[in-house]
């Protein structure tokens, strides 16, 4: 090596060796890892190929400005990524920081691949606020191209510490966000500033802790035990998608499903009776290949990413043993989005119904539930992708539209046996229309009679082959060949191409 | 002290502890009806009941307590 190579050698190791010893040390106490560290187990072989590594060289003491931007392979194909380096003013955002973040977007744009933001960084420096916040290629153009972005190629947020303030819209612009349980944060203002500003004290894990936004907020989608089953998840996940939307999803080998129970032990007759609709799944999907999203979130509804005999689906479900499986406010908002999310990508949609309908009553009304059962009917409606729906027990009143009903022209809708669909259940629906009827029957045993009896009529009424002879279903499935049919369908399916009406965009409810 | 609250607006169905009742984990306490639907509400952590705050019959909110748990 000559003399000029030699000092670009031990320029770029120091650079490569992020912030100073105390702030490694501080890493390895909170069960974190270097961010070069974290990037060798993202990419293949852990290699990649870094762009801006000499970026504020001159500072001397703001390697790469705290954020290494590169490209790289994950499961084979090509994506881009930016990391925080937290040894370096904690990750934090000055100008060249900013810019560098901007370029790997551009890059990911023009290369047409998807982009991994590992996120770990208090915000901006706030003396660096002139140069990086309110410019045209300041922070807010992240942010601008994240929604630029939106639906062209996969983004993906692996949270690993805070992401504090305005950064904390990385995360909101992603597809998925993944954060470690304990050390991942993300809020608009910090508790320290909460209680200055504000006046309210409480804990980080309070105000915007990893286990609250998977569980509650509804920001974060998967909540990983640590950092490299983060990394893990980050891999994982991507192994669904296309790497833009041109392309559709890989299409893998086939495995059968892991339970051996039949689909037809699993369904109760009894309709009110709940069984866990996570052993449906199980004895529909590939062994080992549900990757769930929002698990803690608005349980009453799954949704998740799975392989029919190799080929991506998205699962929509009622999940009976959680509120009944009636659809709230949260679990709206949560379909809508996983609905759109599949939609962007090519991945066909199957519906699983067994639901009572929307939740009522003065609480969720005052909570919009009205335009959030709107905004979920629109993303499931305006979805072009195949579309099935399945109707596994009870489907009534707008639960059923909300399910991919007939009327929103799914691909098919079949009924298993035990399928029940009406515009409310025999209980409310006999008390609507009998009231008076009921009432004026003074023995308790008569009631009891009458009661029961119109139940049955109205069972009779509403029998799924009534409905098949109308049309209303197009097959009638027993629950032990469903996945069998779904493979077959969804590979007929194949080639739907749907135009969606020419417009510049819906209103969507929100 | 534990607050064991009702999952969703209903009426209270049946109530399957009383006080002083030892619990385990994630135990049935109550069981709501709302929507047509049994829903059960169960208990977090184990624990001794230290009180009943509803009757069978009443009409529960969402977020409202129906027992506590020490």
């Amino acid at each position: 090596m000559n003399h000029l190579e030699e000092l670009l050698s031990s320029r770029a190791s120091e650079v490569e060796s992020g912030g100073a010893e105390k702030y490694h040390e501080k890493l390895k106490e909170s069960n974190k890892l270097f961010v070069r560290d974290r990037l060798k187990l993202l990419f293949d072989n852990g290699d990649y190929m870094e762009d801006g590594k000499f970026a504020n060289h001159l500072a001397k003491d703001l390697p790469a400005d705290g954020v290494v931007t590169a490209i790289g392979s994950v499961n084979g194909e090509k994506v881009c990524v930016m990391a925080n380096d937290s040894t370096v003013k904690a990750g934090s955002w000055g100008a060249r920081t900013v810019e560098k973040i901007i370029r790997i977007q551009e890059t990911a744009m023009n290369l047409k691949v998807p982009l991994l933001y590992l996120v770990d960084s208090a915000g901006a420096r706030i003396t660096d606020q002139l140069e990086m916040f309110p410019n045209r290629r300041g922070a807010g153009r992240i942010f601008h191209n994240q929604v630029k972005m939106s639906g062209m190629v996969p983004q993906v947020c692996l949270l690993f510490g805070p992401s504090a303030a305005g950064g904390a819209y990385i995360p909101a612009f992603c597809d998925i966000v993944i954060m470690v349980d304990k050390n991942a944060s993300m809020y608009l203002g910090s508790p320290r500033m909460a209680e200055k500003v504000i006046g309210e004290k409480v804990t980080l894990e309070q105000m915007g802790g990893a286990r609250m936004h998977c569980s509650t907020s509804g920001c974060g989608d998967v909540l990983a035990d640590n950092e490299e089953h983060a990394i893990e998840l980050g891999r994982s996940y991507l192994s669904y998608f296309p790497g833009n939307f041109h392309k559709q999803p890989p299409h893998l080998e086939g495995k059968l499903p892991s339970l051996e129970k039949s689909i037809s032990e699993i369904v109760p007759e009894n309709q009110n009776a709940p069984f866990n609709m996570y052993d449906l799944i199980d004895a529909l999907v590939d062994k080992e290949s549900f990757f769930e999203m929002k698990k803690l979130f608005a349980p009453e509804l799954i949704t998740g990413f799975a392989r029919i005999d190799g080929r991506v689906v998205g699962l929509i479900a009622n999940q009976p043993k959680v509120k009944g499986g009636v659809l709230f406010v949260d679990s709206a908002d949560k379909g809508a989005k996983f609905i759109q999310l599949c939609d962007a990508y090519h991945i066909p949609l199957i519906f699983l119904a067994d639901v009572p309908g929307f939740m009522i009553g003065t609480k969720v009304e005052s909570a919009g539930i009205i335009r959030h059962g709107a905004k979920l009917i629109a993303a499931m409606s305006s979805a072009t992708v195949p579309k099935i729906s399945v109707v596994v027990r009870k489907a009534y009143g707008a639960g059923l539209y909300a399910m991919a009903g007939p009327a929103f022209e799914p691909d098919c809708c079949i009924a298993l046996p035990t399928a029940q669909i009406a515009v409310m259940g025999p209980e409310a629906a006999v008390n609507a229309v009998y009231a008076n009827k009921i009432n004026a029957i003074e023995d308790p045993k008569e009631r009891i009679e009458y009661v029961k009896e119109k139940h049955q009529e109205y069972k009779e009424h509403i029998d799924i082959y009534k409905l098949a002879s109308e049309l209303i279903v197009d097959d009638i499935v027993p629950g032990s060949e469903l996945r069998h049919v779904l493979v077959d369908r969804l590979s007929y399916y194949e080639s739907k191409e749907v135009e969606p009406p020419s417009k510049k965009h819906p209103v969507y409810p929100v | 002290m534990q607050e064991i609250k009702a999952s969703m607006a209903g009426t209270v169905l049946n109530v399957m502890v009383g006080e002083g009742d030892a619990v385990t984990a994630g135990q049935e306490l109550v069981m709501l009806e709302s929507m047509k639907m049994e829903i059960p509400i169960e208990g977090v952590e184990e624990g001794t009941v230290a009180e009943v705050k509803v009757n069978v019959g009443d009409f529960v909110n969402e977020g409202d307590v129906l027992v506590t748990v020490k």
